[in-house]
């Protein structure tokens, strides 16, 4: 198959190359990390030494016409992604054309339908998530305010490709684009479909070989003011077990009201999700050939302590809601200082379905509170607030306090843990020496009766703008029950940036733990080594 | 023997290629206005003056500490050099709604798009936020820049009073 890949590849630049000169870019990035072993955090040395995640992406347009190609090289895969990535291959190359609003893919390519509840086809790197579409994508505008988009093919895992074929269409219609209303109150609406067909040969139960999940939105905007409303279903997906199956449906619902003027803005966020888990494959397992996306309803923190217990969306049931403030005090006052002061609020709650979700209960007599709050289990509270001020032209400070519940049973699967109550400062200071020197301090401290006890954490980070930087940073398990496990891990970073390079050199000990983007999240072993980081685009 | 001859063609015309191009232009990629608006990035103008296009998202810290500093010198910015930023949203599905807040919130004076399934990310080989891109009257990038500390707006401007006459 390789070399039709190739000539795949070269046969359209030929033909382009004889007439024209169009033009190629792309990015390359390489990381790379030693693995020695470590007794005391539990790190285990890699047999290979050296283990390399890498790709190169290539593509190449000329007007209406875009080819690229992706080769990546996981040999072998770091060791916090999975080993099921091992290899090299040119593993994503596709062909676009577009023309008067009809734009043609043909081969691999990304698409989300709505907020994704039924289909978001996207890459997360730093997670291992590629979960590309291999085959044919239509968008087609006929007029402005009308979008309609179809695709067929087959989901990407690793180097493999699903057992189930996917079809979907999406359209859109803006009623203000499209009747050209030129009121203050503008309203889009969309709806979506996606059905999987995949064989099923199993000799005990009826499973169906289509599976449709449909949803529908609406979007309402006037003045400050932002709502965005989507209901999604699937139809009753059972796994194709030999000895018990469950047929209930699926179903999920998610809104965000937003306010927003100069100088404040509010955000408030709710869904209900119940058992939405929906793949390419009925048979697959964990995180493998996921279709949709459900983002946890919490906010995705920055400072390492303040994310040290993250939230992960449970999607075979929960319910939660979300409230965000941003305000800004006037500046020129005692209250808001010279220059202004920012300051962010965030409130998320969520906990377990009434009456738990439906596939348990298999859709029978199940009749529950559709949003329940009260007396439901609880898996994440998270209360923060962030104040940020610039003290003088050379002073900035950043202050964070966060109390947190996290239930480690249920977002980790584990057994005895329980909620886990946590209260957590974060400080980050700012200080301007000279122009372009500048020095960063962040001190951190996490307070908690269970688990691994306090944490504590301080990095020192020293740049040279445009070119360098310099971070020392240690996190300290200062208040573990066990003596012998008040570890230390310590990190030193270097690197050099110019224009689209950018190279980085660490060395020290990564904690096990969890690691999220987005809210999707991965275990990641611990380790003790040296990383190398290259990435570069042209 | 047919692999060999594949590799020999795609390097000889690869080079061939690179060699011979133009300056990249804005690509025909589509992201959303923050009204729901589905806009082609190609389409981007501001009267044949440079544009910055930096990409950010709410939970990036660097890349709001670049925006809130150019925030605080844009107005003199424009006033010397014409130039318009336009700061490209990543935040996905998670986040996406709290963009128009916080930006609205900070007070920020530049054009805003989403690009919550990195199509246009993508397409410019930005791989991690923040990532700034200078473009000329042409609408040519022509500098660009990977992540951001204290001091490298400056490094920026520098670049922009270098297209401007």
């Amino acid at each position: 198959m390789r070399p039709l890949f190739t000539l795949f590849l070269i046969l359209p630049i030929i033909c382009l190359a004889q007439y024209n000169n169009g033009s190629v870019y792309g990015d390359f990035n390489l990381n790379l990390q030693t693995y020695n072993e470590d007794e005391s955090i539990g790190a285990i040395a890699a047999d290979e030494i050296i283990l390399n995640n890498a790709y190169l992406n290539l593509f190449y347009t000329k007007g209406k016409f875009t080819i690229g190609v992706r080769y990546e090289s996981y040999l072998n895969a770091l060791k916090d992604f999975d080993p099921r990535y091992n290899g090299n291959n040119i593993a994503h190359r596709f062909a676009t054309y577009n023309n008067d609003g009809l734009e043609i893919t043909a081969g691999s390519f990304y698409e989300q339908f709505g907020s994704g509840l039924i289909l978001r086809s996207y890459e997360e790197k730093t997670l291992g998530i590629d979960n590309a579409i291999d085959g044919i994508k239509l968008h087609y505008s006929p007029i402005a305010g009308l979008y309609i988009k179809t695709l067929i093919g087959k989901e990407r895992t690793f180097f493999e490709y699903s057992d189930g074929i996917i079809r979907g269409f999406d359209g859109e219609i803006n009623i203000n684009e499209i009747f050209n209303l030129k009121t203050k109150l503008k309203t889009i609406i969309g709806s979506s479909i996606v059905s999987r067909f995949q064989n099923a040969t199993n000799p005990n139960f009826n499973i169906p070989e289509n599976v449709a999940a449909y949803a529908g939105r609406v979007n309402i905007i006037s003045g400050g003011w932002n709502l965005y409303s989507e209901y999604a279903y699937k139809i009753n997906d059972p796994i194709g077990s030999l000895t018990e199956n469950n047929y209930a449906s699926g179903n999920a619902l998610s809104s965000n009201l937003t306010y927003s003027q100069k100088g404040l803005g509010v955000s408030l966020s709710a869904h209900r999700i119940d058992n939405m888990v929906f793949r390419a494959d009925r048979d697959a397992v964990g995180k493998d050939l996921l279709l949709n996306y459900i983002p946890s309803i919490s906010k995705q923190h920055t400072y390492s302590l303040v994310s040290l217990y993250p939230y992960a969306t449970q999607p075979n049931g929960e319910s939660g809601f979300q409230i965000d403030l941003f305000y800004k005090l006037k500046k020129g006052d005692w209250v808001g200082g010279k220059y202004g002061t920012k300051i962010d609020i965030n409130f998320s709650r969520i906990n377990a379905l009434n009456g738990g979700p439906s596939f348990l209960t298999d859709n029978v007599d199940h009749k529950p509170i559709f949003f329940s709050l009260k007396g439901e289990e609880l898996y994440f509270k998270d209360l923060n607030i962030e104040i940020s001020r610039k003290i003088n032209k050379k002073i900035k400070l950043v202050t964070v306090l966060a109390k947190q519940s996290y239930n480690k049973d249920v977002v980790q699967q584990q057994t005895g843990y329980g909620i886990i109550e946590t209260n957590i400062t974060a400080i980050d200071l700012t200080y301007k020496i000279k122009r372009g020197h500048t020095i960063r301090i962040e001190l951190q401290h996490l307070s908690t009766e269970q688990d691994d006890g306090d944490w504590s954490m301080g990095l020192a980070e020293y740049t040279i703008s445009p070119n360098w930087f310099f971070t020392i940073q240690d996190m300290y398990n200062i208040g573990n029950d066990n003596e012998d496990r008040r570890l230390h891990y310590l990190n030193l970073t270097a690197g050099f940036i110019k224009g689209s390079n950018r190279f980085e050199i660490g060395y020290g000990k990564k904690r096990e733990g969890i690691f999220c983007v987005g809210g999707v999240c991965k275990t990641v072993p611990s380790s003790n080594g040296i990383t190398l980081n290259i990435s570069s685009s042209f | 023997m047919i692999k060999k001859i594949c590799l020999l063609l795609t390097i000889f015309f690869s080079t061939n290629i690179i060699l011979s191009q133009e300056k990249r232009s804005l690509p025909n990629v589509t992201v959303t206005t923050l009204e729901g608006k589905i806009f082609n990035i190609a389409e981007l103008n501001n009267n044949k003056k440079p544009m910055v296009i930096s990409f950010w998202a709410t939970w990036c810290k660097p890349c709001k500490q670049e925006l809130n500093n150019i925030a605080e010198v844009y107005e003199e910015w424009q006033n010397e050099t014409g130039i318009k930023l336009i700061a490209v949203s990543i935040d996905d599905t998670r986040s996406m709604a709290k963009v128009a807040p916080y930006v609205n919130s900070s007070d920020w004076e530049y054009e805003v798009y989403l690009d919550p399934n990195k199509n246009l990310c993508r397409s410019l080989g930005v791989s991690t936020v923040p990532h700034t891109f200078l473009i000329n009257s042409k609408k040519e990038i022509v500098w660009q820049h990977r992540g951001y500390v204290e001091g490298d707006e400056e490094e920026l401007y520098d670049e922009i009073l270098k297209l401007v006459p």
